[in-house]
């Protein structure tokens, strides 16, 4: 599947506009509940740091570090991922899904249209390029969030978080994100194009095609998330 | 016109055309008729290559499907045209983005004379007028017509059409029948239809193959189809208990 992918396109501009199709469906279409995600995300954890930071000689401005770290190591980058699979990913494999038992597919491949480059290629580089800048989106709005739960709630103040997320931030971290986010974005849309692409029956072997790419979506997720912490970290 | 000699598949031990020969000439609507389960639709997805044959050859004018190169096939597959059973419309696509589809990938021109080329094939079907609709918004007759429109935008040499009566009242079947039947004979294209609908059949079946089991049993046109004395065809033919009774006391 993968090689019928990197075959030349028929015409490079219908390829280059179905590419900014999918960035726009898959990018744009996701901001909205990846920053709700994220503020919550960054918000109870700068709560529950507080909770479990009771003894005095502990400076709270550890908090901003912890919610900072954590945010960039695994809350944006895992979480947003996992939300991502069972967004896109079932996306990608209900539409798939239903091109194929409706027989849109075979209408490509008949036009000569090579239907893996066409609908499976733009859909691949649109997560490559779209999950890591949500990824980053889910980052920000995770550590705004928890800073913003602090102020609010009267844990601690916005300068005390930005001194503590300051003291112990290092570049590498948003690298190994990144890392994170380009390889978890190859698994949502690979795995859930292949498992739309190859459906064979109706609408209830389209449904299911579509759980067990988020299924497997998550599994690989989580599995390359301990893999990569003990390469990278 | 395409040729098939010998043409054999089996999906797993279950054979589902077994030793095939045909010959299909342009200008004609051509017909593989047969019950459901007969193999009519694999013999249509081997003809356009979506199902690869274990035996046989099939060619395209001098040229056979098997022996051609990517770049061969990709260049035959712009002469082929196909209506499918359900239509296959791209339904995130208006009617006009379905049809300007195929001609901006393959044959990109400027705007005004790809949708001067759109609008005379809609013109042809009698869908003048409803180029901003989506497939959800048409009839399933509508939904034909744009297929048939689609297949055609491109000046096809080969028309296949998968059961394009199937779901559809008498009245806009015959209409679809005399479409095809027009548009084959107005651009002498090689066009083959696979149906079950005797109407159809009897209406404009120029050449008919028979298939049974996966075998070819019978051929010819649509004057000797009443006059056979195929066993399983006139089962077909006289489906219904009127038709029986009506062959019977017409001897």
């Amino acid at each position: 599947m993968l090689q019928l992918m990197l075959r030349k396109p028929e015409n490079g501009r219908m390829y280059w506009e179905e590419t900014i199709r999918q960035m726009s469906s898959i990018g744009l279409g996701s901001v909205g509940i990846v920053a709700f995600v994220a503020v919550f995300m960054g918000g109870v954890s700068a709560v529950q740091t507080v909770y479990q930071l009771v003894a005095p000689y502990i400076s709270l401005t550890v908090v901003g570090s912890i919610v900072t770290n954590s945010s960039i190591l695994e809350l944006g980058p895992s979480i947003t991922s996992l939300v991502l699979a069972g967004k896109i990913g079932s996306n990608i494999a209900s539409e798939l899904g239903y091109m194929r038992s409706s027989e849109q597919i075979d209408a490509l491949e008949i036009m000569g249209v090579n239907p893996v480059s066409y609908l499976v290629g733009p859909k691949v580089v649109a997560c490559l390029t779209m999950i890591p800048l949500l990824v980053i989106t889910s980052i920000s709005m995770s550590i705004l969030g928890g800073m913003v739960i602090c102020q609010l709630t009267g844990l601690i103040t916005f300068d005390q978080f930005i001194e503590g997320a300051r003291s112990t931030f290092l570049p590498y971290d948003v690298f190994f994100a990144m890392c994170k986010a380009v390889t978890f974005a190859f698994f949502i849309s690979s795995v859930s194009a292949y498992h739309g692409y190859h459906v064979q029956g109706g609408a209830l072997e389209v449904g299911r095609a579509s759980t067990k790419a988020v299924v497997y979506c998550c599994v690989l997720i989580l599995l390359g998330d301990y893999i990569l912490a003990q390469l990278l970290l | 016109m395409i040729s098939l000699q010998g043409i054999s598949k089996k999906f797993g031990d279950k054979s589902v055309l077994d030793d095939i020969h045909a010959t299909f000439l342009p200008g004609k609507v051509n017909m593989v008729i047969g019950a459901s389960g007969s193999g009519k639709s694999v013999l249509m997805k081997t003809m356009v290559g979506l199902v690869k044959p274990d035996a046989g050859r099939l060619f395209y004018k001098d040229l056979e499907l098997g022996e051609m190169d990517g770049d061969q096939r990709n260049e035959l597959r712009q002469k082929i045209g196909m209506l499918f059973q359900s239509a296959a419309l791209f339904d995130s696509l208006t009617v006009l983005d379905n049809l300007l589809f195929p001609l901006r990938m393959f044959r990109p021109a400027s705007k005004a004379a790809m949708q001067e080329r759109v609008a005379y094939c809609l013109e042809r079907v009698g869908l003048a007028g409803t180029e901003m609709l989506f497939p959800s918004e048409l009839s399933g007759g509508m939904k034909k017509r744009v297929g048939i429109a689609r297949a055609i935008v491109l000046e096809p040499q080969f028309l296949f059409c998968d059961e394009p009566n199937s779901g559809l009242d008498p009245k806009t079947s015959i209409r679809i029948d005399h479409l095809i039947q027009d548009i084959t004979n107005e651009y002498q294209i090689t066009t083959i239809v696979n149906t079950h609908d005797m109407n159809s059949v009897l209406e404009c079946g120029d050449h008919i193959v028979f298939l049974y089991k996966g075998r070819k049993t019978w051929e010819g046109d649509r004057q000797l189809i009443l006059k056979s004395d195929n066993e399983p065809l006139n089962e077909l033919v006289y489906a219904t208990r009127f038709l029986q009774q009506f062959r019977e006391k017409s001897g």
